[in-house]
């Protein structure tokens, strides 16, 4: 959704069912003289996963906690499914949060924490037990029922976490960085089964991160954001291929931006030269590593920019090599397949299509 | 232990010191409970016939049974008082922001510093110019105007140190405000609470300045014991001053464990309050 006189990007079509679970309109919050949101609009679908990806200080904890209701607005708009959510203290919100320091309940057990959200609203109480071993059996920590949160490791609790979350059977569950915690492994193994219950709940997950790569992994999109401002929103795939800036474009993966002068559909940078949609002037081109080519024969596809450039630096990482080229003065990156050592001058291609025009 | 003893090789002299300060400050204890326990009473050093006579008479003797009594209600109802309104008074320095909060603030902890003769006697005339007759009840007030601070001081203390995500997770589970008071933020306040207490019921059962303006009729223990003072220190009273002692320490000693437990912090620092 885009406001009249916003300049936010337009959002790729989304994932999911389809149908909007939640909608933001135009939301911003400032502390103080702080603005840490900047009128952010954005659509969750039902059933979709959505991971907000940012640096510290982006804004992408903030917009969590003003959908959780432990924040307010400063202006703008929360809905969920045609309700203003807003308005609505964090106990009426049909919305459950995995919080990054877990928040378990220290006096209380295992079985206590995950049943306490089903103790409080009220649940019927023959129901609780069975509800509360569903949650648990889902994560696979029926055995630690009667445990406290203390004699767990940080695996177990982040689980504990998930299924008190999970018991009231929120509509959209919001979960704060909580695999960051987590050693590489058991994050690895925890991405896994994250998305896996995602799948069979069905339930939406809004899902904040700072490491692209989980982000990328989880993700039917991918929201990132900038300084409290939404830079781009689209699919894992489409925001690596397609970045709509230069910053989405180097922290989603690495690429080579190059500084280019377009006239009449003619883009070009140094030597290089390669026919561009953008108009006249001068445009910015996100290449990524993986799209130049090595061409040791000197043959390379129609339609292709060729180059000679100075192998200056080579990184071999097992499958694949990484290059450090010197072209005029301009460094380039680039990964190609694992092939022996390179040196001196060598030819190199790209095809115009790789070379994506983004915004500043 | 090696590192102490190396240090009392090298400084005999600090040894001797410390011995001093420990036997000006634990002697006359120690003379007290030594005496309870002669037959000679008061009189005669070194004691010669042990004896648990004065205990017996202390336990036949129904002015001081009384008088514990007055204390023990007094004590118990100082603790319900000041716990009651120093948790409110935490809770507003915790989370509420208002005009004048650092003068509320320090308001609070006023009672602390302020000597017990201008508590007792401000409350005095409170008292008679509001007609309101002196009885244990205007005891207990001055006991809890002085201990609000040490209520508030503990549970402030205990409230910083709550995770407030942990509220945050129960008002998103759907836990009113109010049950997530009684449900998240009391059982982490728990050992706060108790410790407080402890504290506030041993100060309460050996107060005598604030107590002193505000009795009426029904005397507390210190005071009783003052009373009969004045005729004399009798074995008698070096028996129930023992039993005092002895309470006063296991409480202490209680006390000292939960807050170590609290805070996770040496606790010596905190018993250096007045």
């Amino acid at each position: 959704m885009t406001l009249p006189g916003s300049s936010q990007p337009q959002a790729a079509p989304i994932a999911g069912s389809g149908d909007v679970l939640l909608e933001v309109r135009n939301l911003a919050k400032n502390f103080a003289a702080r603005e840490v949101l900047r009128h952010i609009s954005l659509e969750i679908a039902s059933g979709e996963f959505l991971t907000l990806l940012g640096e510290s200080g982006s804004g992408k904890t903030t917009l969590l906690r003003l959908i959780a209701g432990f924040e307010q607005p400063s202006s703008g708009e929360i809905w969920m499914s045609g309700e203003r959510l807003d308005t609505l203290p964090p106990y009426k919100r049909r919305v459950n949060t995995v919080f990054q320091s877990y928040a378990l309940f220290p006096h209380l057990t295992v079985e206590e924490n995950v049943g306490y959200g089903l103790q409080v609203s009220g649940a019927a109480k023959p129901e609780i037990p069975g509800r509360v071993t569903e949650a648990l059996q889902m994560v696979k920590m029926q055995e630690f029922a009667t445990s406290r949160p203390a004699k767990l490791s940080g695996g177990q609790q982040q689980r504990v976490a998930l299924a008190r979350a999970l018991v009231n059977r929120p509509k959209l569950l919001l979960l704060d960085e909580p695999l960051s915690a987590l050693d590489a492994n058991l994050r690895k193994q925890m991405q896994g089964e994250l998305k896996s219950l995602q799948r069979e709940l069905r339930i939406t997950f809004l899902f904040v991160t700072h490491d692209q790569d989980e982000a990328m992994a989880l993700s039917d999109r991918i929201a990132l954001l900038k300084d409290g401002g939404l830079e781009q929103v689209a699919s894992p795939r489409e925001i690596y291929a397609r970045p709509a800036t230069s910053y989405t474009a180097r922290f989603i993966g690495q690429t080579n931006l190059l500084r280019a002068e377009i006239v009449d559909g003619v883009a070009r940078c140094g030597s290089l030269c390669w026919n561009a949609t953008p108009s006249n002037g001068a445009a910015l081109f996100s290449l990524r590593p993986e799209s130049i080519h090595l061409s040791p024969d000197g043959a390379v596809p129609a339609g292709a920019v060729r180059f000679r450039a100075v192998v200056r630096q080579q990184i071999f990482s097992g499958s694949s090599e990484h290059l450090e080229l010197d072209l005029s003065g301009q460094s380039l990156r680039v990964r190609i397949p694992a092939r022996g050592p390179l040196s001196g001058e060598q030819e190199f291609w790209f095809s115009p299509a790789d070379a994506v025009a983004v915004r500043k | 232990m090696k590192r102490s003893s190396q240090l009392n090789r090298r400084s005999p002299l600090l040894a001797i010191y410390a011995l001093l300060v420990f036997a000006f400050l634990y002697l006359p204890i120690v003379v007290l409970i030594l005496y309870s326990f002669n037959r000679d009473g008061v009189g005669g050093f070194p004691p010669k016939h042990l004896t648990i006579a004065w205990y017996r008479l202390l336990f036949t003797d129904s002015a001081i049974w009384d008088s514990v009594l007055n204390s023990l209600l007094v004590a118990a109802a100082a603790v319900v008082l000041s716990l009651t309104l120093g948790l409110l008074a935490a809770l507003a320095l915790d989370r509420a922001t208002f005009p004048g909060k650092s003068i509320f603030r320090r308001l609070v902890l006023l009672p602390l510093i302020l000597p017990g003769i201008i508590t007792g006697l401000s409350l005095l005339m409170f008292a008679v110019l509001r007609g309101l007759p002196l009885s244990l009840v205007t005891v207990l007030l001055g006991h809890g105007t002085a201990l609000i601070s040490v209520a508030t001081t503990e549970l402030f203390a205990g409230l910083q140190k709550i995770d407030r995500a942990q509220e945050e997770a129960s008002l998103d589970l759907g836990a009113t405000p109010w049950q997530t008071f009684w449900r998240v933020t009391l059982p982490n306040l728990k050992l706060s609470l108790i410790a407080a207490g402890l504290l506030i019921f041993t100060l309460s059962m050996d107060e005598i300045a604030v107590t002193f303006f505000l009795i009426g009729r029904d005397n507390t223990l210190p005071l009783e014991i003052w009373a009969r003072l004045r005729r004399g220190i009798t074995p008698e009273i070096n028996a129930i001053s023992t039993l005092i002692f002895a309470v006063s320490v296991i409480l202490i000693l209680v006390w000292y464990q939960i807050r170590t437990r609290t805070t996770g912090k040496e606790a010596h620092e905190l018993l250096e309050r007045p």
